[in-house]
């Protein structure tokens, strides 16, 4: 097994996720599975290899510059309001489960 | 006249010529969502306002003897992944189960710029995770050709709605096969445009490096009309590419014959049902008749695609949704006592199974003392995969290869098994993961007459070359 019920609920803990008893056995099963097959990727060597985070870095990009300059169609000059004007007040709040007239409200965030 | 039978060119002529209207033809939709879509559930919400508000607009037009636009009165829907402003979009989700954006997509809004009419938001799997649309946090989708079959997924609602008249056109989102795989399920068309091709400004992210939005249409023809509608640069998406958009439809008519079209022994092994084999096989025949010389490629590194995909993808989506937390927007948990309580049980309540699974498996692949054996291993061998396409298409201007390598299945058959339902993608995430385009085209039913999907690659960019392979396909090929 790659994954003990105690890393389990470790990552779930990273994850923000608080799972019930049954769903953290299920987990615990999935996750080995899923990770024993990805297993076959170390049979690869890939020590010469560069990782690619992205298609654009090697695609659509202008091969002939370097760095950012590469990606220089993706920018533009900075302007006062952005390409589209700042949400209304109200509309910004519309969809908050908890608003009130100007802020997103919380439960508690220290404990006295 | 069936009018919702009807292909883009043929419903927006009618109008144009004034022979219906689009008012017309918005009903005739809605009447047969009425009729079909109980069993179905390929819709999640109708916009019916919004579709007469569009529909008027272009009767106008056409009463004032003005040309339409490309998709004048064009009735279409939206998978519910792409935001829509003034309309509820769940991504499938109970966490954003009341969620309604204050902005639209801009693959919404080009296409309503050209003139389509949205008809309504479309069912998927959640957060377009899945390949059944058993991942809906709402109701299942079942395939309009046979409804005790799953229609694929993520974009099960999109596929059902195009394959059962209950849309002329779909949008979809594919990040590991999502817009291919339902294609070929049901029967229709669907398009991977190249990573950049289109704007994702709107589209609630997956994983971005793989996310895309494309076309389920009922023709070649009609996928390359959308396509050249929601391509081209656009500022408020940065991955979003400058570079110039091929007219696809003029470009359809070429000649195909002598095409270098190649063949992947890799995407014919193990796994694939003889059936499937046979009438790609068949598809292939039918190009060599059409003087497209066939090549034999190796694309070696193929086995390792789903493990790379399914450490990239779910680690951008446990980074991706960690900002559902209820606090802006979306479900919040009821009674909680802190905020870490809030965040917890929200998530808890809101995500659905595989939505969490996915979330736990790349938060475990990016936590520390792992991140180098799973991420980063996974990234290089991304690169192993997509130099192979790089080789392939130095000697072929095409691949052709199965879209799935089974026809749709059971609904209930894997849900309880993940990493079945995973390999259901074997064959389509290699392009999400290389960026290359892709469009997946019905070739042939099983003995069970089940659809069989057939799917053409493409270098990046060159969405105009697989679009014509596959319209010289299907207007020769059956």
């Amino acid at each position: 097994m790659k994954v003990s019920d105690k890393e389990v609920r470790y990552v779930a803990d990273l994850a923000n996720l608080e799972l019930t008893e049954e769903e953290s056995a299920r987990m615990l099963r999935d996750l080995n599975s899923i990770l024993d097959y990805v297993d076959s990727l170390s049979r690869l060597n890939t020590d010469n290899v560069e990782p690619m985070a992205q298609v654009s870095e090697r695609y659509g990009v202008d091969q002939s510059k370097q760095g950012s300059d590469r990606f220089a169609y993706a920018s533009r000059e900075d302007i006062l309001y952005g390409l589209r004007k700042s949400l209304p007040h109200e509309e910004a709040l519309a969809n908050a489960p908890e608003p009130d007239e100007n802020f997103f409200q919380v439960p508690k965030v220290i404990e006295r | 006249m069936e009018l919702t039978a009807l292909t883009i060119d043929a419903a927006r002529s009618a109008i144009e010529e004034r022979k219906t209207t689009s008012m017309a033809l918005v009903e005739s939709f809605y009447e047969r969502i009425q009729k079909e879509d109980g069993e179905i559930g390929a819709f999640l919400t109708l916009t019916k306002e919004r579709a007469i508000e569009q529909a008027d607009r272009i009767d106008r037009m056409a009463a004032e003897g003005r040309p339409l636009p490309p998709l004048g009165g064009v009735p279409a829907a939206i998978k519910d992944v792409m935001c829509t402003r003034g309309v509820r979009t769940t991504a499938g989700s109970k966490i954003l189960g009341n969620f309604v954006p204050p902005y639209d997509c801009t693959a919404v809004a080009r296409l309503e710029a050209a003139g389509a009419v949205v008809l309504g938001k479309l069912n998927c799997d959640e957060f377009a995770m899945g390949s059944s649309n058993e991942n809906s946090a709402f109701r299942p989708v079942r395939n309009p050709r046979d409804k005790t079959r799953v229609p694929g997924g993520s974009s099960g609602g999109s596929a059902a709605a195009v394959a059962a008249d209950m849309a002329v056109a779909a949008l979809g989102s594919d990040t590991g096969g999502s817009i291919r795989q339902p294609a070929a399920f049901c029967g229709v068309v669907g398009v991977l445009p190249t990573y950049g091709r289109v704007s994702r400004y709107g589209l609630i992210a997956f994983a971005s490096s793989l996310d895309h939005i494309g076309p389920l249409t009922k023709t070649v023809k009609d996928a390359a009309l959308v396509l050249r509608t929601i391509a081209g640069r656009d500022p408020m998406d940065a991955t979003s590419a400058e570079v110039p958009v091929p007219d696809y439809v003029a470009e359809l008519e070429k000649p195909v014959g002598g095409l270098k079209v190649g063949v992947a022994k890799e995407y014919f092994g193990e796994g694939l049902e003889p059936e499937i084999r046979k009438a790609v096989e068949d598809g292939i025949q039918v190009l060599a008749k059409l003087g497209c010389e066939m090549v034999e490629v190796s694309l070696p590194h193929s086995e390792y695609a789903i493990p790379t995909y399914y450490i990239v993808a779910t680690a951008e989506a446990s980074s991706n949704l960690a900002r559902f937390d209820g606090v802006r927007y979306g479900y919040r948990a009821k009674g909680v006592r802190t905020l870490s309580d809030m965040y917890r049980r929200s998530r808890d309540e809101g995500f659905g199974a595989e939505a969490k699974r996915r979330i736990m498996l790349g938060t475990y692949a990016l936590s520390a003392g792992y991140y180098d054996a799973y991420y980063l291993k996974a990234q290089k061998v991304r690169t192993l995969l997509t130099r192979d396409f790089d080789e392939a298409f130095k000697k072929v201007d095409a691949i052709v290869t199965p879209t799935t390598p089974t026809a749709a299945f059971k609904l209930g058959e894997k849900v309880d098994d993940p990493l079945a339902m995973y390999l259901a993608d074997i064959y389509t995430v290699t392009a999400d993961l290389a960026g290359i385009p892709g469009i997946s085209i019905p070739c042939g039913r099983t003995r069970e007459n089940l659809p069989i999907g057939m799917q053409i690659l493409g270098r990046h960019f060159d969405e105009a070359t697989i679009l014509r392979l596959a319209h010289a396909f299907e207007t020769h090929g059956s």
